[in-house]
C-alpha cells in the first residue's frame, strides 16, 4: 500500500516528523518499507507565464522568451524546449536556483543575449524520468508561488507493507484510523453526504448467493461526461498512491477505493438488461475481463450478471464488454460487499491479481459500502456531472461481528506482563473499540472494518501492539531441568560431516531440484511413473526432484574444474526423493538421507614429496571403511548406471545394503567432459549415524603366533568369496587373517594371482604349542587349496 | 726415562694424524699392541734390578696410561665428528611443507546450524526433523492456514505432478520448515497421552524449505531453522529473552539492538519480525530482518491435540542463511549453492 504524506495529513496529523512517523508505523505492524520524498531537493523554482517568445537571433533551436515570475518586472530568459509559446505557465528556476544533480543556475549570456534563469521540464525537476519539453502547468496556476508549494512537492510517498490480517490500512481512512490510535492524534475524517436522487432510474439488485454477496448498492447515474478532465489534485494523490490516472470515471472509483478502502466498479448501464445479480458462476460460463483475458469460471466464483449474461467476476474484475469507456454517459455503480471466503484465491487461480481482489479477500468494512456509494456519487457529478438515481441496496446477513472475551489474567500470562486492567481499557478505548467491562473480564465488539478479531489472542495481539512490543520485558526463561537424550548407539550427523571434512572432503549443498538428464545418466530414471515431476519448476534444468546426490557432485566438479581447482574432494548429506507408495510419513514418498562424496584428481595434494599418482577406487574406499570403523563393511560388484561396471560396489553392513561405490561410467565421464574419472559414493546417512556401544572381550596375556602364507589362485577368484569360503572352516585359534600383497606376474601363471597373508593365532587361556599352529595352518591351506583350486607358492 | 716422554708424545703426534677409526687401532698397536714400544718396555722391567724395577714400572705405567687417555680422546674426538658429518648431511629443509593430506571443511550453513543447535541445546532444545515433500496438510492446514487463506499467497509455493501430468494435490515442497512443529506436537501428544501432564516440548528443527523465488537475494531452495517451546506457562516475554540471549551468544556480541515489531503469521498470536542492528562494522545500525516468530496459535496446539487453556508455546523461524552471511561478512546467497571450492574453503 503506498500513498502521500500529505493526503494522510489532511485526516490525522500528529506533531511528528516523516521519520517519526514511519518508525511509529513499522513498530505497530505497518511496516514502512519505503519511506521517499516524491520529488529531489531544489530551490528557487516559481510559475512563471511566458508572456513574448522570439527566435534567437543567432541560434536556430532558441527562443528569446519573456517571462512573468511574478516579480512584476519581466526577465529575460533564452530556452530550448521545442514546446515554448507565449501564454504557457511553466517552472522558472531563478538566478540562484539549485536543481537535481547539483546544476546551479546564474544569470549568463547563451549565445550573446542574457538570460536570467531557465524554464524547466519535468525530468529538470527530478520529478519525471522522461520528458518532450516544459512542463506546462494548468492556465490558474498563481504566477510567482513556489513550485514546491504549487505542485506540493514536499511530499513523502510511504510504502506499507502490510500482512494479510490487516486489510482495515488498506486506505487512507484506515491508515489514518491506525495513526490515530497509535499517536493519540486527532483524526479529521472525510464527511461524506448522502447524494439526493434527482432522476427516478434503478435497477432491481437480486442476492442469488446471500452468503458470498449478502450487501450490494447499485445506483444509476445519467448524462455523465467521462472525458471531463480528472482534477489535478485527485490525480496528484493516486499517483502517488501507485495509480495511474486513467479517466476521470475510472480515476474516481480508484480514488475512493484509497481513500475509504471499498472497491468500486462502474457499469456501462445501456449494456445491462434487467436486474443486476449477484450469483454464482453457471457451468461453461466464460467472461472476457477488462484485462483482455478470456476465463472459463469454475462453479465457486461470485459473478455479477444481469438477467442475460455475466457481467462481472465479483470483487475481482470487471468485463470488457460491459465496462466503461470514454463514450459512456451512463452508469450503473456498484459498491458491495463480497465475503472474504467467495473471493479468497480465485484471482490467483486463474493467474492474476487485481486492486479489488486483493482487498475483498483480506476483508472490507461492510458498514462503508452506503457511504463509499454516495462519496463516488458525488465526486463523478462533481468532475464529469450528471444526474443520480436512488442507491437501490439489497441486504442479506452481513458477518456476524460477535463480542470477543478478553480476561486480564490470560493477557498477562501470555504475554509474560503484569498489565492490570485499567491499562487494557485504556488501551481499549484507545483504538475505539467498543467494550463492556466487568473487573478482569472484558467483551469487546469488534468494528466492522477489523476482520482478524475473532479470538481472545487476536484482543491479546491488539494489547501487545499498541502497548509496544519493545515494552514487554525479555528476562532469561525459567524451565525445570530435565538432561536431553544422548544416545550412544548414535552418532551426532556433525560428526560425521567432520570425519569427511578432516580426510580432505568439503562439503557443499546442492539443490534437491535438478536436470530431468541427471536423472536419467545417474539414476537411469526415465519413466514417468518413478520421475518426480515439480508442477511449477522456477527453470527447466531444475524440474525434478533428485533421486541420486551424484549429479549434483559432477556438476559441482565441473564448475571447480573450469575454475583450475584440479583436486577436488566433495561430499553433500541431502535427502533423495522416490516415489514409494508405502513411505512414511509422507504418503507416496519415500525422502531418506544420503551422504553422498566425490574424489577426483591426484591422491594426494600435488608437491615436492612427489605422489602423482591419482585418486582410485581403493583410496575412496578406504575412506569409507574409516568412516565406519570399527564397524565392518562388505562389498560385492555391483551393477550400477552411474558406475564403471568394473569398477563399482555395493556396500553393506551387517548384510544390508547401505550404498554404492565407484568410478563414474566412462560414457558419462565423456558426456560431462571430465579429464579422468571421478571416484563417487552414496549411502544411507542414518546407517552412517549408528554405531555399536562397545562390548569388553578378554584380552590374552599369552603371545600372538604369526605365520605368513602365500597362495595362487585364479585371478577371478574375489577376496572377499575367498575369506568367506573359511568361514568355519578353520581353526577357532586363527584371530586374524590380514592380506598383505597381491602379485601378478612373473613367477605366476598367466590368469593366476598370488595372495600372501599374515596369519594372527592366539588363545586367551594358554601359550600355543607349534603342533597345533602347523595343525591350524594345515588346515587353511587345504580348506584353500580345496574350495578354490589354491596352490601354495613356493 | 726420556724415552717415556719421546714415546708418549710420538703416540699424541700419531694418534692426532689419523681420522679414519680403523687406522686408529692400527697405530694403537705400534704403541699398545704385543710388540708396541710400551708393551716392549713392560716386557723389559724383568731384567731390572728390583729396586730399579719399581720407579720404572710406575713410570711406564704412567706413559701407559698417557697413551690410552689419549688413544681414547682421539676415539672419542673421531666418533663425535663422524656423528656432526652424518648430522650435517642428514639434516633437512624443514621449511618444506608437510606431507599430510589437507583438511576439508563443513558448509557454513552446516556450521551455523551447528552452532545454533548447540546453543539451544545448551538450554533444552532437542533437534527435530521432517519431510521435505510434505503434505499440504502440515504445511498449511495444521498451521491454520487453511486453503484460499491469503497468507497462502505469502509462500510461492511448489508443487509436484503425478505421473500422468495433473497436479498433486495433497503434497508440495515444504515452504517453512514450520511443518515440523505440526508433525512434532501430534507425535508427543500420542507418545505421553498416557500422563496427566505433558512433558514440554522444546526443539529445535532445522532443514532445507523451498519457494518459487530466484533473485541476488532470493534462493529457491534454502535453509530455515524452526524452534518450538510449549509448556504450562511460557510467555511472550521468555519468548523475547530467548531470542536475545541467541543471538547475543551467536554473535559472540552484546554490540547489538534486537526489536520485536507486529508481525502477522497465521500460525502465531501475537506474531512478531525479529530485526538486529550492530553497533559497529560494516552494516552499522541497520535493522536487519532476521525472524518470524509469536506465541503459537490457539488453533495450532488444538489441532495437535494440546489444550491451549493449559499450554501456551511459542515458535520462530531464523533464516540461517541470512545469519551465515551475518556472521561472515558473505555478500551473496547464490555462494552458498554453487559448490565453489574457492569459497567453502574458506570456512574450513
Amino acid at each position: 500500500m503506498k500513498f502521500s504524506e500529505s493526503w494522510l495529513r489532511t485526516l490525522v496529523d500528529p506533531k511528528l516528523t516523516s521519520e517519526e512517523l514511519s518508525h511509529l508505523l513499522t513498530m505497530a505492524g505497518l511496516e514502512v518499507e519505503e519511506l521517499q520524498p516524491v520529488a529531489p531537493a531544489f530551490t528557487s523554482v516559481v510559475v512563471a507565464q511566458v508572456l513574448e517568445v522570439v527566435k534567437h537571433p543567432d541560434a536556430d533551436r532558441l527562443n528569446v522568451c519573456q517571462v512573468d515570475i511574478g516579480s512584476g518586472t519581466p526577465q529575460q530568459i533564452v530556452c530550448g524546449a521545442p514546446n515554448v509559446a507565449a501564454g504557457l505557465k511553466v517552472p522558472c528556476a531563478l538566478p540562484g536556483a539549485e536543481l537535481p544533480g547539483d546544476f546551479r543556475i546564474k544569470v549568463a549570456k547563451v549565445r550573446g543575449i542574457e538570460s536570467s534563469g531557465m524554464l524547466c521540464s519535468a525530468k529538470e525537476l527530478g520529478i519525471a524520468e522522461e520528458a518532450s519539453g516544459l512542463l506546462i502547468l494548468p492556465v490558474d496556476a498563481p504566477v510567482g508561488q513556489s513550485i514546491r508549494q504549487y505542485l506540493d512537492l514536499d511530499d513523502q510517498q510511504f510504502e506499507l507493507k502490510l500482512t494479510p490480517n490487516r486489510a482495515d490500512c488498506l486506505s487512507l481512512l484506515g491508515i489514518a484510523r491506525e495513526v490515530g490510535a497509535i499517536t493519540g492524534a486527532a483524526t479529521c475524517l472525510p464527511v461524506v453526504q448522502e447524494v439526493p436522487a434527482s432522476i427516478a432510474d434503478q435497477r432491481s439488485v437480486v442476492l442469488d448467493a446471500p452468503d458470498a454477496c449478502p450487501l450490494y448498492c447499485g445506483r444509476v447515474i445519467k448524462d455523465v461526461n467521462a472525458k471531463a478532465p480528472t482534477p489535478e489534485w485527485m490525480k496528484r494523490r493516486l499517483e502517488r498512491s501507485g495509480i495511474r490516472a486513467i479517466s476521470a470515471l475510472v480515476d474516481v472509483t480508484n480514488y475512493v477505493m484509497l481513500e475509504l478502502g471499498q472497491p468500486l466498479h462502474a457499469f456501462d448501464n445501456t449494456k445491462l438488461n434487467g436486474a443486476v445479480h449477484a450469483r454464482l458462476a453457471r457451468t461453461d460460463e466464460k467472461l472476457l475481463l477488462l484485462n483482455e483475458q478470456t476465463i472459463a469460471v469454475d462453479s465457486d466464483v461470485l459473478m455479477i450478471a444481469d438477467d442475460a449474461k455475466p457481467l462481472a467476476m465479483a470483487g475481482i474484475m470487471g468485463g470488457e464488454e460491459s465496462g466503461i469507456t470514454l463514450e459512456t454517459t451512463e452508469l450503473f455503480l456498484e459498491s458491495a460487499f463480497f465475503s472474504p471466503r467467495a473471493i479468497a484465491g480465485r484471482a490467483r487461480r486463474y493467474g492474476f491479481a487485481s486492486d479489488a481482489s486483493h482487498r475483498f479477500e483480506r476483508g472490507v468494512d461492510f458498514g462503508g459500502v452506503r457511504r463509499a456509494m454516495e462519496r463516488a456519487t458525488q465526486l463523478i457529478l462533481d468532475v464529469c456531472g450528471g444526474q443520480a438515481g436512488p442507491v437501490v441496496e439489497a441486504r442479506a446477513e452481513l458477518p456476524a461481528r460477535t463480542p470477543v472475551r478478553l480476561r486480564t489474567p490470560r493477557a498477562e500470562k501470555v504475554l509474560g506482563l503484569p498489565l492490570g486492567s485499567e491499562r487494557i481499557a485504556a488501551l481499549f478505548k484507545g483504538l475505539a473499540l467498543s467494550f463492556e467491562q466487568n473487573g478482569d473480564d472484558f467483551l469487546v465488539t469488534p468494528p466492522s472494518w477489523r476482520f482478524d478479531m475473532e479470538i481472545e489472542e487476536d484482543l491479546i495481539e491488539e494489547i501487545a501492539r499498541l502497548y509496544g512490543y519493545d515494552n514487554i520485558p525479555s528476562p532469561a526463561p525459567q524451565a525445570r531441568l530435565a538432561m536431553m537424550p544422548q544416545p550412544e548407539a548414535q552418532r551426532p550427523a556433525y560428526r560425521i560431516r567432520q570425519m569427511l571434512a578432516d580426510r580432505g572432503y568439503q562439503e557443499v549443498v546442492n539443490f534437491a531440484f535438478v536436470e530431468e538428464a541427471w536423472e536419467a545418466d545417474f539414476a537411469a530414471r526415465t519413466a514417468e511413473a518413478d520421475l518426480i515431476r515439480l508442477a511449477n519448476p522456477i527453470a527447466s534444468q531444475m524440474a525434478v526432484m533428485r533421486s541420486s546426490l551424484f549429479g549434483g557432485l559432477v556438476a559441482n566438479l565441473v564448475t571447480n574444474l573450469k575454475r583450475k581447482q584440479g583436486r577436488v574432494r566433495l561430499f553433500e548429506v541431502g535427502r533423495t526423493f522416490h516415489r514409494d507408495a508405502q513411505a512414511a510419513p509422507v504418503s507416496g514418498f519415500r525422502q531418506p538421507w544420503k551422504l553422498a562424496g566425490l574424489a577426483f584428481g591426484n591422491a594426494l595434494p600435488e608437491g615436492w614429496a612427489g605422489g602423482a599418482r591419482k585418486v582410485d577406487f581403493f583410496d575412496v574406499k578406504g575412506d569409507i571403511e574409516a568412516l565406519f570403523a570399527p564397524a565392518q563393511l562388505r562389498f560385492e560388484k555391483l551393477q550400477h548406471p552411474a558406475l564403471h561396471p568394473g569398477r563399482a560396489a555395493r556396500v553393506l553392513l551387517d548384510e544390508q545394503d547401505i550404498g554404492c561405490l565407484g568410478e563414474l561410467h566412462p560414457e558419462w565421464v565423456q558426456k560431462y567432459d571430465l579429464p579422468n574419472a571421478p571416484v563417487l559414493f552414496e549411502l544411507d546417512f542414518a546407517a552412517a549415524k549408528a554405531v555399536n556401544v562397545p562390548v569388553y572381550s578378554e584380552v590374552s596375556k599369552f603371545p600372538p603366533v604369526i605365520r605368513d602364507l602365500a597362495i595362487v589362485v585364479d585371478q577371478n577368484v574375489a577376496l572377499q568369496t575367498l575369506l568367506d569360503g573359511l568361514k568355519g572352516q578353520i581353526s577357532g585359534l586363527i584371530r586374524d587373517i590380514q592380506l598383505f600383497d597381491v602379485y601378478v606376474g612373473k613367477g605366476v601363471p598367466e590368469n593366476k594371482k598370488s595372495l600372501a597373508f599374515r596369519i594372527v593365532m592366539q588363545d586367551t587361556q594358554r601359550t600355543l604349542q607349534d603342533s597345533e599352529v602347523d595343525a591350524a595352518m594345515q588346515q587353511l591351506v587345504s580348506c584353500f587349496e580345496q574350495a578354490f583350486g589354491a596352490q601354495l607358492r613356493a | 726415562m726420556d724415552n717415556l716422554d719421546q714415546i708418549v708424545s710420538e703416540a699424541k703426534a700419531a694418534f692426532a694424524a689419523i681420522s679414519d677409526p680403523d687406522a686408529l687401532e692400527q697405530v694403537k698397536a705400534r704403541f699398545l699392541g704385543k710388540s708396541g714400544q710400551i708393551t716392549e718396555l713392560l716386557k723389559g722391567l724383568g731384567k731390572l734390578p728390583p729396586e730399579e724395577k719399581k720407579t720404572a714400572g710406575a713410570a711406564i705405567n704412567v706413559a701407559k696410561t698417557a697413551v690410552e687417555t689419549a688413544l681414547n680422546e682421539r676415539r672419542e674426538a673421531i666418533r663425535k665428528a663422524a656423528l656432526e658429518a652424518r648430522l650435517a648431511e642428514e639434516a633437512l629443509d624443514v621449511t618444506l611443507p608437510g606431507r599430510a593430506e589437507v583438511r576439508g571443511g563443513l558448509h557454513p550453513v552446516t556450521r551455523t546450524l551447528e552452532r545454533i543447535e548447540s546453543l539451544f541445546g545448551s538450554i533444552g532444545f532437542e533437534v527435530a526433523d521432517g519431510p521435505e515433500i510434505e503434505e499440504d496438510f502440515f504445511n498449511f492446514t495444521a498451521l491454520n492456514t487453511p486453503e484460499d487463506h491469503p497468507a497462502r499467497s505469502m509462500h510461492d509455493t511448489f508443487y509436484l505432478q503425478n505421473p500422468d501430468g495433473t497436479l498433486a494435490d495433497k503434497v508440495l515442497l515444504r515452504t517453512h520448515t514450520s511443518p515440523i512443529q505440526a508433525r512434532y506436537m501430534q507425535a508427543h501428544v500420542a507418545k505421553f497421552a498416557h500422563l496427566e501432564r505433558m512433558p514440554e516440548i522444546r526443539i529445535i528443527a532445522p532443514g532445507r524449505v523451498y519457494r518459487v523465488d530466484s533473485d541476488a537475494t532470493h534462493s529457491p531452495m534454502f535453509h530455515q531453522v524452526e524452534g518450538l517451546w510449549v509448556g504450562e506457562n511460557v510467555s511472550f516475554a521468555d519468548l523475547k529473552g530467548v531470542i536475545a540471549d541467541f543471538l547475543k551468544s551467536f554473535f559472540e556480541t552484546d554490540d547489538l539492538t534486537v526489536r520485536f515489531r507486529p508481525s502477522f503469521f497465521p500460525f502465531t498470536e501475537p506474531s512478531a519480525e525479529i530485526d538486529v542492528a550492530f553497533m559497529s562494522g560494516a552494516l552499522k545500525g541497520r535493522w536487519l530482518e532476521i525472524a518470524g516468530c509469536g506465541m503459537v496459535h490457539p488453533n495450532v496446539l488444538k489441532i495437535a491435540g494440546i489444550d491451549p487453556e493449559k499450554y501456551t508455546g511459542f515458535a520462530f523461524g531464523f533464516g540461517p542463511d541470512r545469519l551465515t552471511m551475518l556472521r561472515y561478512g558473505v555478500n551473496d546467497l547464490r555462494l552458498f549453492f554453487e559448490g565453489d571450492l574457492r569459497f567453502l574453503r574458506q570456512f574450513a
